[in-house]
């Protein structure tokens, strides 16, 4: 009995340095700027926002529910924007539903300019200025996607470009997950 | 000495400058309310530029919030409310101050646990050593021959 305590005592630190250890490097290992956002399984919070096109027209977030959708987050000074958006349309070509939200933009017609330029991958432009619509979704920069289900709740959100390799090995399982609750 | 004092002093009011200058640059209805706002954006982080508060980040974000957070004071909110806003869109992340929660146990009981751990072994240490230095009758008369045996 005696002896057990003793190995006990002998060897707690190292079992508790281990663990320490461990918790600690599993630290060191993360990307500190892939942030977990806060509306993970939220509804879409409540916004309005103008068209991109025509400001006259207003929309609310019921244009994110009913099919699950892609929500991303772009703007003409984001060079990453730039990088993604062949894939976006790539994405737009097969079918996939995403809505554009124009983030602080440097000006209206800048961002109109480019969606006519380089091709417009979505459903609805969504325009948001003073980046009021983003600060409701949790959004620290640009590009970010979320991705919606078919009930208009935030599943996922992808920070930087979406591309052929991360759409291929993480985004593509997540939106045919959220296809397939829908049926 | 008092050399060192006032280079501390020097230091220290630049430290609080930044975000002196912001709030002297926006009008509150008194001064407790420009004391939040203070409070606020020291303690607020900006999820952009991470290891900066609000106050001393340049980022779009970080003014975003700012902009925000004094809205909101002027608006009748209390810091907690403005607190819980920003964490319900950023998450625990915004704030310097993190709740209880599984995940931060291990910060809030860590350094005590380790402490009791310290003072456990220091105990238990000092204790044996106590019943070491102890010696029975025969270990000391054996002693006192090797002591004899020595002066001779």
């Amino acid at each position: 009995m005696n002896k057990n305590l003793r190995w006990l005592v002998l060897f707690a630190p190292l079992v508790l340095f281990l663990l320490l250890a461990v918790f600690l490097l599993k630290g060191l290992g993360s990307d500190p700027t892939k942030l977990d956002s806060a509306l993970i399984n939220e509804p879409v919070p409540n916004f309005e926002a103008a068209d991109l096109y025509d400001t006259s027209i207003v929309y609310d977030e019921s244009v994110l529910k009913g099919k699950p959708i892609l929500l991303n987050v772009w703007a003409t000074w984001c060079p990453t924007c730039r990088a993604e958006h062949e894939f976006l349309n790539q994405l737009a070509s097969e079918g996939i539903p995403i809505v554009g939200l124009n983030y602080k933009d440097d000006s209206r017609g800048k961002a109109v300019n480019w969606l006519n330029t380089l091709g417009d991958p979505y459903t609805i432009n969504l325009f948001d200025p003073e980046g009021e619509v983003a600060f409701e979704f949790g959004v620290y920069g640009a590009p970010e996607t979320y991705f919606i289900d078919e009930q208009g709740v935030i599943r996922y959100r992808h920070v930087g470009d979406v591309n052929a390799r991360n759409w291929q090995s993480t985004l593509k399982p997540i939106y045919e997950q959220l296809k397939q609750e829908a049926q | 000495m008092s050399r060192f004092i006032s280079l501390l002093f020097l230091l220290s009011t630049f430290v609080f400058c930044a975000a002196a200058e912001e709030a002297v640059s926006r009008s509150f209805e008194n001064e407790q309310q420009r004391e939040t706002y203070q409070q606020l954006i020291k303690e607020l982080r900006c999820p952009k530029c991470q290891n900066q508060n609000i106050a001393d980040s340049n980022a779009q974000l970080a003014e975003d919030m700012r902009d925000k957070s004094y809205e909101m004071l002027k608006a009748g909110k209390s810091k907690q409310e403005i607190i819980e806003f920003m964490v319900d869109r950023y998450g625990n992340f915004v704030h310097y101050k993190p709740p209880f929660t599984a995940a931060t146990a291990v910060l809030w009981f860590g350094p005590v646990v380790i402490l009791i751990i310290g003072i456990g072994v220091a105990v238990l240490l000092t204790r044996k050593k106590k019943e070491q230095t102890a010696l029975t009758p025969e270990e000391r008369a054996q002693l006192e021959q090797l002591r004899k045996n020595d002066n001779d």
